[in-house]
């Protein structure tokens, strides 16, 4: 499989008061076409500064971000985005919101047919009937789901997914884990998910990259099989292992663990510790 | 204002008709508390008159008012006119160069350490010194100073809010637009500018009373005035003490009355901001 995006030896440093902060240190990254790519890492390691890189919202120091081979050096819009905070405009109605990147990319459809889009992908995330409610009157949950459908309504090639489900109850989380695995089904785009979360990650991507303490770089990357889950796989001894091993790379990349622990830990012992 | 009627969507109001909805507003909460409240204050200033007994000249009593207005009925309403007309200029004049400073401020951390000293410092200054230096400045422009002096007392609660309401937009909110490639001006009219409207709204309705007193300012002090603050300043002279008060009570309604313009411009354009009581 060709990769949709590559990241080639991307370095990024912050300027603080104290000197430069290094976030990334010579990352390289692929993420296949019509590929599922989950990053995790310690907190503050500079994954955000990956999405926005990606995205084309800030340049690396050094490196390149390709996407289809091309170096991207501005914002372009075949990029949607979901942040863990919602973001929708108070002011619009839901499916105003959804609407909002059709007013800022050239597109093809009609005021009728970007209607209709909006309310198929509402309907698809489970949001028909609050079409013309405001986010003020929605839940969380539900506001996330709007955002999930502004992010693709322009069908972008690339969704990038900050911590999209982040500041959601466990249980919303999963359903939400479920939706995407819809939206997967019927919108043909290439994800790239920013998470904290392992069980997450292993429910959502096709590949999971494990990145290091801050300054970044690739740890780990674990391939999973392809296809879409039920939130049953995540309790199969084959998802606990799984959990068991990037579990152990995070800590690895925290400098809490020697990087000769053996990963391969037996499976029994494995679903301590997740939460 | 959080009190008002739910509108027509109260399942209650929808099928009953016309005339008992009208009949309804009009018996409303809305409408019948700030009129009682009226007519106690007046009841009120009336008994504290008469119970202290005090003649004109120390304080006139709400009675005296209506004779006032019939004698000088014209004058209230040219001399009302224009100082209405001036504040309402000076207000425009606020919001436009409010508005420009509030967005340069904003936009640019640099800008706003480099206004926010002078800004506070020209606000501290009390405008009631500036009339004299104004009027010396621009002898005769009675126009013109007035409108001045309501500007620069009204203008700096909306520089202020409208910075604080563009720099504390969280960046997803522009980071939405911008990863579409959207423009800096293009962000400002879909996301800054409405996302803004609550707090400068809530700046305005500060603004419009601030304007009021810079207009009446410039009136009373300036010789040959117009307007009601020159009103008050003849009355004062005549020793005709419940013209002053009319004039007092005139000023106040039309400070109400432009204060709710300012709340139903609210209502059509941020009404969204303003969160169904749970």
């Amino acid at each position: 499989m060709t990769d949709l995006i590559e990241l080639k030896g991307i370095t990024h440093a912050y300027a603080t008061e104290s000197g430069p902060l290094p976030v990334l240190d010579a990352l390289d990254v692929g993420v296949p076409e019509g590929g599922f790519v989950a990053f995790v890492g310690p907190s503050g390691c500079g994954k955000s500064t990956l999405t926005r890189l990606i995205a084309g919202l800030m340049k690396p120091d050094r490196g390149e971000v390709r996407l289809h081979g091309a170096p991207v050096t501005s914002p372009r819009s075949t990029v949607g985005m979901a942040f863990q905070n919602p973001v929708l405009l108070e002011w619009r109605s839901i499916l105003k919101n959804v609407l909002l990147p059709l007013e800022i990319v050239p597109t093809k459809l009609s005021r009728l047919q970007a209607e209709d889009r909006a309310r198929r992908l509402l309907h698809l995330v489970g949001l028909e009937g609050f079409e013309d409610k405001r986010p003020s009157e929605l839940s969380g949950g539900m506001r996330q789901r709007a955002s999930l459908c502004r992010a693709l309504i322009h069908n972008p090639e690339v969704l990038i997914l900050d911590e999209p489900f982040g500041a959601l109850d466990a249980f919303t989380r999963e359903d939400l884990w479920q939706t995407m695995h819809a939206l997967r089904a019927e919108e043909p785009f290439t994800g790239v998910l920013i998470t904290h979360d392992l069980r997450e990650s292993i429910y959502l991507a096709d590949r999971v990259v494990v990145l290091s303490a801050r300054p970044a770089t690739v740890q780990h990357i674990m391939d999973l099989p392809p296809g879409p889950r039920v939130l049953d796989d995540l309790y199969t001894p084959e998802a606990a292992e799984r959990l068991n091993v990037l579990r152990h790379q995070i800590e690895v990349a925290q400098g809490r663990e020697p990087a000769e622990a053996a990963p391969s830990l037996p499976p029994g012992s494995a679903a301590q510790g997740m939460h | 204002m959080t009190d008002a009627p739910v509108p027509v969507t109260a399942p209650a109001d929808v099928k009953r008709p016309a005339r008992g909805r009208v009949l309804r507003a009009l018996t409303g909460r809305a409408v019948v508390a700030p009129i009682a409240a009226i007519v106690v204050f007046v009841v009120l200033w009336e008994a504290l008159v008469w119970v202290m007994g005090w003649p004109n000249y120390v304080m006139a009593s709400p009675s005296d008012l209506p004779p006032a207005y019939a004698r000088y009925w014209e004058l209230f309403i040219v001399m009302g006119w224009q100082t209405l007309w001036r504040t309402v200029v000076g207000l425009v004049l606020a919001v436009i160069v409010g508005v420009g400073i509030g967005m340069v401020m904003g936009f640019s951390r640099t800008m706003r350490d480099a206004l926010y000293p002078l800004l506070v410092g020209f606000n501290a200054i009390p405008k009631a010194t500036v009339v004299p230096i104004v009027a010396l400045l621009f002898v005769g422009q009675h126009d013109f100073n007035t409108v001045l002096i309501a500007f620069m007392i009204s203008f700096f609660p909306i520089a202020v809010s409208v910075s604080i309401g563009l720099s504390t937009l969280e960046p997803e909110y522009r980071d939405i637009l911008r990863s579409l490639g959207a423009s800096q001006a293009t962000i400002f009219w879909k996301i800054a500018l409405p996302k803004t409207l609550p707090e400068f709204f809530g700046a305005l309705k500060v603004a419009v009373t601030l304007a009021f007193i810079g207009t009446n300012l410039m009136e009373i002090v300036s010789p040959h005035g117009r307007g009601l603050g020159a009103l008050f300043d003849s009355g004062k002279t005549n020793s005709d003490y419940p013209l002053m008060f009319a004039v007092l009570i005139a000023l106040a309604v039309l400070g109400i009355v432009l204060y709710y313009v300012v709340v139903a411009l609210e209502k059509t354009f941020a009404g969204w901001a303003e969160r169904a009581p749970h």
